[in-house]
């Protein structure tokens, strides 16, 4: 077959060509998506779409400003470099292309978004269980009509004030498990007709001979509140405050669903890149396989998609942690080896994954895990040789740091442990819940920031902090502190 | 199923609100940074953008996050030379190794740096400023109007329904229409039971209870509210007068004007022409240099021209005096008028300035600001000076300033312009 184009100019008719020979590709592979859509946009809008966390629509707030003044002032420095695309967990699936892009980008960036992430949006059971693709878009309609009436309503000020507030505290404004559904009277009824059914079935008369305990420890029991510890602060502000009128609230509950929005994309970073990543590979291989995309286009494309996957070594220039794209693309791929030609070391690894079907495997993969869990399941020793990764131990205690674990026989498993963990939300996060809220006192807050390992909150940070939080609850709000203690990791 | 958009065309300013946003918040900084640069920037340079730097600390979003210590063990790639167990340095950079996988922790204390447009930074520097005793005098062709209330009238849209008028009206009609009805039925009720007392004849009882009723009905019958009772606000709009102004911008070019003077000079009139087409769209200039003799010329040459020559003032003021009558009637203008002069005038030509400007030119003019430009600091006032001091002695719309240095021209400026409720 003739190659669809070959200069590096494109067009609107050459990107649905692309378009169209892609699609056939993906489908041999059988990846399951969304509607495309595709939009073409200058740098400055790209540096509009960064402020606003690369959401088509955003509420007004000066944090917004602030980015896009940064973004923007790097980016004329020539300081940065601006992404080739930006790509919307909705439905359609929003993509968004520099038109500084050439005709070989253009192509590899919708194999990447619109085949790659879009495919991962629908699959990955993080997103499918915490975002609404066709709502979303609407929802943000909403949120900045919304902001923007309360700001009218209630001045720029009061808004910006609450706002600030819920923005000190978004990253405490995520569930990571669903809330049961509030049970029906019927269920509530039918539930203590089975609990009395037990007591009957249960009972002893010898339990009435007790002695009756007058226990004050049991009284203070019942009446803290909440019962469970909350880690959802904005949850329980936007449930509880004593102060917040019901736009406080409203607004409230706009940052902690635009929290819980993102939650699924910092829990999957390796994954979803890794995995985009290895489609826009295969689907563009795939194109040249067949013969429709030539040489000159192949070369151009080795180079960007090498330049992506590009790992830093830890004492080289330009290092700054593990590249998501190279550590994600090389598991993918790895997955995929692992299924069509296992060594024997993968066959000891991996019993089940060894020899089975590559699709289905990489699928079962994409769907059910996060980086988390997928790291700790699929990294492979093969992999952690190739990457050459190394554990190191900061220990506060000891004057020096020192190599915990390195790739060999004795490390794989510890290497893949800590790396696992590293991904995690609550290694980044400092563990802080509201456990008590004095309804019949004072009206106060209690947290409680358990302390891991003896890693400390940045306290200046976490005073002013606090300040929002105080804000928002309008009553005192304390914290303290617990050690815990330390777990054999 | 693929839907292409090309959204290049749509406007890229989607984050201007956010901007503006910001801008708001940080003014503070901004008007700091703003004062800043007028005191070391070149007045011809005035017409750019500015650098304004916030402290990081001021920008800073805080959240609850682990600082540097406790336990950690951190994966990097790229081992060559480690084997388990060995010992290394902590890095004595801040970065130490718990911080290293975490990017953007070791700059972030640097000064949060951003840049002014040249339309956001003149808004600052001339706020606060205004043309002192500006008057709408003027009913021009584009006339602004106003809307003012007007009265009442019968018809309008509901919005304007004024409904105490309208209540007002509808009792009124009431009143009207039902007073002889309600005589009749008064006299009627009062014949009807006394009939009906006296025992009288059957049909007259009858005859007269038909009566009361058929005047009650009618009394009910009267409606509460009519079409006719409706009313309506009015509202009308008012062409609005407009001011028109002009500014008139004196310099002295001649010999005794060195280099430096008319460089200061011309910073003041930069500055003067700035605010002016800023502020006021509608403000006309006419520039006019003098040596020893005075000619109107375009603002161009006014600024970059280099001729020289002797000195009189007298033909500046009596060609402002001629443009006025000719082109810039009292009646319909704010005249406004601005000169810088090194205060070098001579003999007879000095009292006759003193004199045209009290007699002919204050009098027209709502504001008049003299700039001198002395040698140096510590030389006296000049005769022009004492002159002119003797003239707009009581005069409310003339003032006087002497510019030594560079610096003092944005101050001297403010003071002259600044708006007359802080006055």
């Amino acid at each position: 077959m003739n190659p669809i184009s070959t200069g590096s100019d494109w067009d609107f008719e050459l990107i649905e060509r692309y378009d169209r020979a892609i699609a056939t590709v993906a489908e041999e592979y059988g990846l399951d998506i969304y509607a495309n859509q595709i939009e073409i946009i200058t740098s400055e809008q790209m540096l509009d779409a960064y402020a606003s966390n690369g959401l088509p629509v955003g509420y007004p707030h000066w944090s917004y400003g602030k980015e896009f003044i940064r973004n923007e002032r790097a980016y004329r420095s020539g300081m940065q470099g601006l992404a080739y695309e930006i790509v919307i967990n909705s439905d359609p699936c929003i993509a968004y292309l520099m038109e500084e892009n050439s005709m070989m980008m253009q192509a590899l960036v919708i194999a990447h978004a619109c085949y790659g992430h879009n495919s991962f949006f629908k699959g990955n059971y993080l997103f499918r269980q915490w975002t609404c693709a066709d709502g979303i878009l609407d929802y943000l309609v909403f949120a900045r009509r919304y902001v923007m009436e309360c700001e009218e309503r209630h001045g720029i000020e009061a808004v910006e004030e609450v706002l600030d507030s819920c923005h000190a505290l978004m990253h405490q404004g995520v569930d990571r498990y669903k809330r049961p559904a509030p049970l029906s009277l019927r269920d509530e009824a039918s539930r203590a007709r089975q609990r009395e059914e037990e007591q009957r079935r249960q009972f002893n008369d010898l339990w009435r001979t007790l002695p009756r305990t007058t226990d004050a420890a049991g009284a203070s029991r019942v009446a803290r509140y909440p019962a469970e510890p909350e880690e959802n602060i904005l949850y329980f502000i936007e449930k509880h405050s004593p102060k917040l009128g019901p736009w406080q609230r409203e607004l409230v509950r706009i940052v902690r669903k635009l929290a819980q929005y993102f939650y699924p994309q910092s829990q999957t970073k390796v994954m979803n890149e890794g995995w985009a990543t290895f489609w826009h590979y295969t689907l563009v291989n795939r194109l040249y396989e067949k013969g429709l995309v030539n040489d000159g286009f192949m070369l151009e494309f080795m180079h960007s998609h090498s330049n992506a996957i590009y790992q830093p070594g830890f004492d080289e220039r330009g290092y700054s942690g593990i590249n998501p794209y190279a550590l994600g693309f090389a598991m993918m791929r790895d997955i995929r080896r692992i299924c069509e030609r296992p060594s024997d070391e993968d066959r000891h690894w991996f019993p089940k994954l060894a020899g089975s079907d590559w699709l289905k495997s990489l699928d079962f993969a994409m769907r059910n895990f996060k980086d988390e869990s997928f790291i700790a399941q699929y990294l492979s020793p093969r992999v952690i040789r190739e990457f050459r990764l190394f554990a190191v131990a900061d220990h506060q205690r000891k004057e020096k740091l020192e190599i915990d674990s390195i790739h060999d026989d004795a490390g794989y498993r510890r290497v893949r442990h800590l790396l696992a963990e590293q991904l995690t939300r609550d290694a980044r996060l400092p563990d802080i819940q509201v456990v008590g809220y004095e309804q019949d006192g004072d009206r106060s807050l209690s947290l409680q920031h358990r302390i891991f390992r003896g890693r400390p909150v940045a306290e200046n940070e976490a005073s002013e902090t606090l300040k929002h939080l105080t804000r928002l609850w309008g009553f005192a709000v304390n914290i303290e502190e617990i050690y815990e203690v330390e777990q054999a990791a | 199923m693929l839907q292409l958009i090309d959204r290049r065309l749509n406007s890229p300013n989607k984050s201007a609100v956010n901007r503006e946003r910001f801008l708001r918040r940080y003014k503070h900084h901004i008007r700091h940074a703003v004062q800043e640069q007028i005191s070391t920037r070149s007045i011809t340079d005035m017409d750019q953008g500015c650098d304004v730097n916030v402290p990081a600390k001021d920008v800073s979003e805080p959240s609850f996050r682990h600082d540097k210590g406790g336990d950690w063990e951190i994966v990097h790639p790229g081992n060559r030379q480690f084997a388990r167990g060995d010992q290394i340095d902590r890095p004595n950079s801040g970065s130490g190794g718990g911080a290293e996988g975490e990017p953007g922790r070791g700059g972030a204390e640097d000064d949060f740096t951003f840049t002014l447009s040249r339309d956001e930074f003149l808004a600052i520097f001339f706020d606060g400023l205004e043309l002192p005793r500006l008057i709408a005098n003027h009913l021009g062709n584009v006339t602004r109007s106003k809307p003012k209330c007007a009265g009442y009238v019968s018809s309008g849209p509901p919005c304007n329904l004024c409904v105490v008028r309208t209540l007002r009206t509808s009792l009124g009609r009431r009143i009207a229409l039902g007073a002889p009805a309600r005589d009749c039925l008064e006299l009627a009720r009062e014949q009807h039971s006394r009939a009906a007392a006296e025992g009288a004849d059957a049909a007259v009882v009858a005859a007269l209870g038909q009566e009361v009723s058929e005047l009650e009905a009618y009394l009910a019958r009267l409606p509460f509210i009519d079409e006719i009772d409706l009313r309506y606000r009015n509202r009308i709009s008012v062409p609005q007068p407009q001011a028109r102004a002009v500014m008139f911008c004196l310099m002295d070019v001649s010999a005794s004007m060195d280099w430096s003077k008319k460089d200061l000079a011309k910073r003041f009139f930069t500055l003067l022409y700035l605010f002016l087409s800023r502020k006021y769209e509608q403000v006309d200039l006419v520039f006019i240099r003098h040596t020893d003799d005075a000619e109107e010329v375009d603002e161009q040459t006014f600024f970059h021209d280099t001729k020289s020559g002797g000195t009189i003032v007298y033909g500046a003021l009596e060609l402002m005096q001629t443009i006025c009558a000719e082109r810039y009637p009292v009646s319909g203008w704010n005249i406004y008028a601005a000169q810088a002069s090194d205060g070098d005038a001579f003999g007879a030509d000095v009292s006759r300035s003193g004199r045209l400007l009290s007699e002919a030119l204050l009098p027209l003019a709502r504001y008049f600001a003299y700039v001198e430009i002395p040698d140096s600091a510590e030389q006296r006032p000049s005769t022009l000076w004492m002159e002119y001091e003797q003239a707009g002695r009581g005069q409310e719309n003339f003032a006087m300033k002497r510019i030594r240095e560079r610096s003092e021209i944005y101050p001297v400026f403010r003071e002259l312009f600044r708006k007359e409720a802080s006055a």
